[in-house]
């Protein structure tokens, strides 16, 4: 044991660091913490949230049946059926995600040809029963819908890394 | 013999061989659009291009230079990449590379090559072609913007189909394929159209939109909707059949297949029975039911049923072993009265080579002379008809028509309608003639009068007259129309000793000789017509047809893709089909429902599995068991002699489109028989 050991635990040095730290970070340092719903953080425009089936702007569907995303979902959550339309396009009929399955790995917007479906910035989506997470396409064309504007400013901020 | 170099490596082919095909025998792939092994090389899609050392300072198309003796060719050069990569710079000018809406997406020759030369960009920044798309039918849909006019559907059409409608209209950048006059494509092959188009212009309309490639179970199995066993792909997303498309087998269907073939899949849809059902006595009425009720009411019913009052009849679309059962089950009553030709016909079944394609389809090859009697192979059998036709046009053999005269696309001589013009003209046919292997093709429609095993022996002697049959070659051939017809009649699902057959079994149903009836998938007579009342009526089968109409219990069967069975071909030849989707609803395979049944009465039959069936079945017809091989039959005159009829034959097939009971249920084969069926007058008066 030195005398310099003996000297700190006698005039407790640490202690009184300790809760010179405390005073700093209680008046000094801007704080850290949210309060959360009330505030919200920071999200990317990356970031890959609730899923979103997205339409043009005069209200059509983007999305055109080529099953891209089924195709490259690893977790094989997206479900299509499609038909031919009376005005002869291409169109889904069905188009189902089953949350539970999803990994919200972000590869089926990376296959779409027309930025249809998209992860957009929602997280908070918890549902009480596991049947309210697989979504079909009317609640995804909601989603879409709601969050249009937001999902396209994300789309406009990451444009120039694509 | 010319020996050349390929990349390298040296071989020796026939001479007339083109680069192309001698690069494909070394296995490297020389990427090309217009080029088909079964057509005319047009050599306009510049896409094969290779260069050949001291040749021209430029590439040549492989597809259309022959080998030469020491060539040296490099399919890898750097010429060649830099040709390869502009002609598909040029050809994607125009291309939409609309491969997301595309049908062909995944499945594309023009994708998987622009993959390998393709670059991701363009140069191009005028504006792209649009081609206005064409209306072909109920079947064909049209993108003609994607094509990049290889012609091989002109090709296809003119030289195999016979059907020349397609042509290519103006030139340079407004070149387009198209009808002269706007008019459906007419012909029975249209759907392989879809298959020789290498882009997506030419695709299925039934299909159009449905499913992607990649996401269906391939499932390889055999046709059903004529005799001639044609090898198809069926390919399932679910429990649904997605479409319908050919197997390459060079001696049946090489790769083709016939429209009834590869769009009557919705039919397998619709209109199933998919439980069973009894009749109630009191109203009439059909009513769903469980198995164990329905056999419980047989059982019932078929108390105290003698031998002789029991009758069995097999439709058009019934595999092997089903029908095996259904004798097994009509021998543990003791009744002789079973038949499988319930179109009628009555020509003799004891001679295996009296009702066989002897020939054989490939056979059609090599055939010097072919006798078409009381038949219109273009719609008994599309397939041999186009067989007959490339003949026609390579060979120049003369074709004979004796029946309807009817459009064959091909030139033929019709020498009368009736039975006796054919004798007059058999005589000594080969010998006046100097043809060595003369060819008789008898629709089976020929046999359905009264005195028809009258009429197959006058055929089977003026065969031997006319010199048809020869040590090695056997030019007498029936040309069947049912899938399960061969098959029957080799495990012998005809009358035995004392029996009745067809007709006889109908009169019987009337004057109430025959109690109880059972037909198992019998769609192709009208039993609500010509069954008797009196009589109790089993239908087994999978679709709500004529069978199912006169019922008095139903028993839900399975379609030919629902189920592993065995069918024998119009030459003889046993092939395999498997499984492709599973079963609707509450109905079972067809000769576990015969097995199951059996069981309520005193004899149940003895396999409990397929494969004891199997056994059962190659045990007593030993030749069902070599799979895709032919067992030839010995040659025996078949039929009684007797006076016969001078009347004209008439073509069994009246609507091509409309002949069995999944074809019925089929909208798209609706639609293709009111689009096809009318005259070319009556389609003028439409447009």
């Amino acid at each position: 044991m030195t005398f310099d050991h003996v000297l700190r635990s006698f005039l407790l040095t640490e202690i009184v660091k300790g809760f010179l730290l405390t005073l700093k970070y209680m008046f000094f340092v801007p704080r850290v913490t949210i309060n959360y719903p009330n505030e919200k953080g920071y999200i990317s425009p990356r970031f890959r949230g609730e899923h979103a089936l997205r339409r043009y702007p005069n209200g059509e569907e983007r999305c055109i049946a080529c099953k891209m995303c089924e195709a490259i979902c690893p977790a094989m959550a997206i479900t299509i059926e499609a038909e031919q339309m009376d005005d002869g396009s291409r169109r889904t009929t069905r188009y189902d995600i089953d949350l539970t399955k999803c990994i919200y790995c972000g590869l089926c917007q990376e296959a779409c040809p027309v930025d249809a479906i998209v992860e957009g910035p929602n997280f908070e989506y918890a549902t009480e029963t596991r049947e309210e997470l697989l979504y079909n396409k009317a609640k995804l064309l909601e989603n879409g819908d709601r969050w249009e504007a937001q999902i396209a400013a994300n789309l406009v901020a990451d444009a120039p890394y694509r | 013999m010319p020996k050349l170099t390929i990349d390298g490596m040296k071989v020796e082919v026939e001479s007339g061989t083109s680069i192309l095909q001698a690069a494909k025998q070394l296995g490297i792939e020389i990427p090309h659009f217009c080029y088909h092994d079964r057509l005319s090389v047009s050599a306009n899609c510049r896409m094969c291009l290779v260069e050949i050392e001291g040749g021209p300072p430029k590439p040549v198309a492989s597809c259309a230079v022959e080998c030469g003796d020491n060539m040296i060719v490099k399919t890898n050069s750097e010429m060649v990449q830099k040709a390869r990569k502009g002609v598909m710079e040029m050809m994607l000018i125009n291309h939409p590379i609309d491969c997301p809406v595309c049908d062909q997406g995944g499945e594309c020759d023009l994708q998987d090559q622009a993959v390998g030369y393709g670059f991701d960009r363009s140069r191009f920044n005028e504006k792209k072609r649009k081609v206005q798309d064409k209306e072909l039918g109920p079947l064909i849909k049209t993108v003609m913007t994607r094509c990049i006019n290889c012609t091989r559907c002109l090709r296809f059409l003119e030289e195999i189909a016979g059907t020349p409608v397609l042509g290519q209209l103006n030139r340079g950048e407004d070149a387009e394929i198209g009808t002269f006059v706007d008019e459906f494509i007419k012909t029975e092959l249209s759907g392989n159209l879809v298959d020789i188009c290498p882009v997506g212009a030419l695709t299925s309309k039934p299909y159009a939109f449905k499913a992607r490639s990649w996401e269906l179970k391939k499932v390889e199995t055999i046709d059903v909707h004529n005799a001639m066993g044609c090898n198809i792909r069926a390919d399932v997303r679910g429990r649904e059949v997605m479409r319908i498309l050919p197997r390459l087998h060079e001696d049946v269907n090489e790769e083709w297949i016939d429209d009834k073939t590869r769009f009557s899949y919705d039919g397998l849809n619709k209109g199933r029975l998919d439980r069973p059902y009894i009749r109630n006595e009191d109203t009439g009425k059909l009513v769903e039911t469980g198995w164990e009720e329905a056999f419980a009411y047989i059982k019932k019913k078929l108390k105290n049923i003698k031998g002789d009052q029991i009758a069995g009849l097999v439709g058009d679309l019934v595999d092997v072993e089903s029908i095996v059962a259904l004798k097994d089950f009509l021998s543990g009553f003791d009744s002789p009265n079973m038949d499988c030709r319930t179109d009628g016909a009555k020509f003799d079944p004891s001679n295996r080579s009296g009702y066989l394609f002897n020939s054989t389809i490939s056979g059609i090859d090599e055939a010097d002379a072919i006798f078409l009697i009381g038949t219109n192979p273009r719609q008994e059998a599309a397939l041999i008809n186009a067989r007959i036709r490339r003949n026609v046009l390579e060979r120049r053999i003369p074709i004979v028509l004796i029946g309807e005269p009817v459009d064959l696309t091909y030139s033929y001589t019709h020498a009368g309608s009736s039975l006796d013009d054919f004798l007059k003209l058999a005589k000594n046919y080969a010998k006046k003639n100097n043809v060595k292997k003369p060819m008789i093709i008898v629709g089976s429609g020929v046999f359905e009068c009264s005195d028809g095993e009258a009429v197959h022996h006058a055929l089977c002697n003026a065969a031997k007259d006319m010199g048809a049959i020869q040590k090695n070659w056997n030019g007498f051939n029936i040309l069947h129309r049912a899938a399960s017809r061969v098959g029957a009649l080799d495990v012998g699902f005809v009358p035995e000793k004392g029996g009745r057959d067809f007709s006889g079994i109908i009169d019987g149903t009337k004057d109430g000789s025959i109690k109880v009836l059972y037909l198992l998938g019998a769609d192709e007579f009208d039993a609500r017509a010509s069954i008797g009342w009196k009589t109790f009526v089993i239908y087994q089968g999978h679709h709500g047809d004529y069978g199912a109409s006169r019922a008095d219990v139903i028993l839900p069967g399975v379609a030919y893709t629902e189920k592993d069975g065995l069918y024998v071909n119009m030459e003889g030849r046993p092939q395999k089909a498997r499984q492709a989707s599973s079963l609707p609803g509450d109905a079972r395979e067809d000769w576990k429902i015969l097995r199951a049944l059996s069981e309520s009465f005193k004899t149940s039959l003895p396999y409990n599995t397929r494969i004891q069936l199997q056994e059962r079945i190659v045990e007593e017809w030993p030749h069902l068991g070599d799979i895709d091989v032919i067992q030839p039959a010995k040659w025996c005159v078949s039929g009684k002699k007797k006076k016969v009829s001078k009347a004209s034959f008439v073509n069994p097939v009246k609507n091509f489109y409309m002949t069995n009971a999944i074809c019925r249920a089929s909208e798209t084969m609706q639609k293709c028989s009111e689009a096809f069926n009318c005259s070319d007058k009556e389609c003028l008066e439409a447009a």
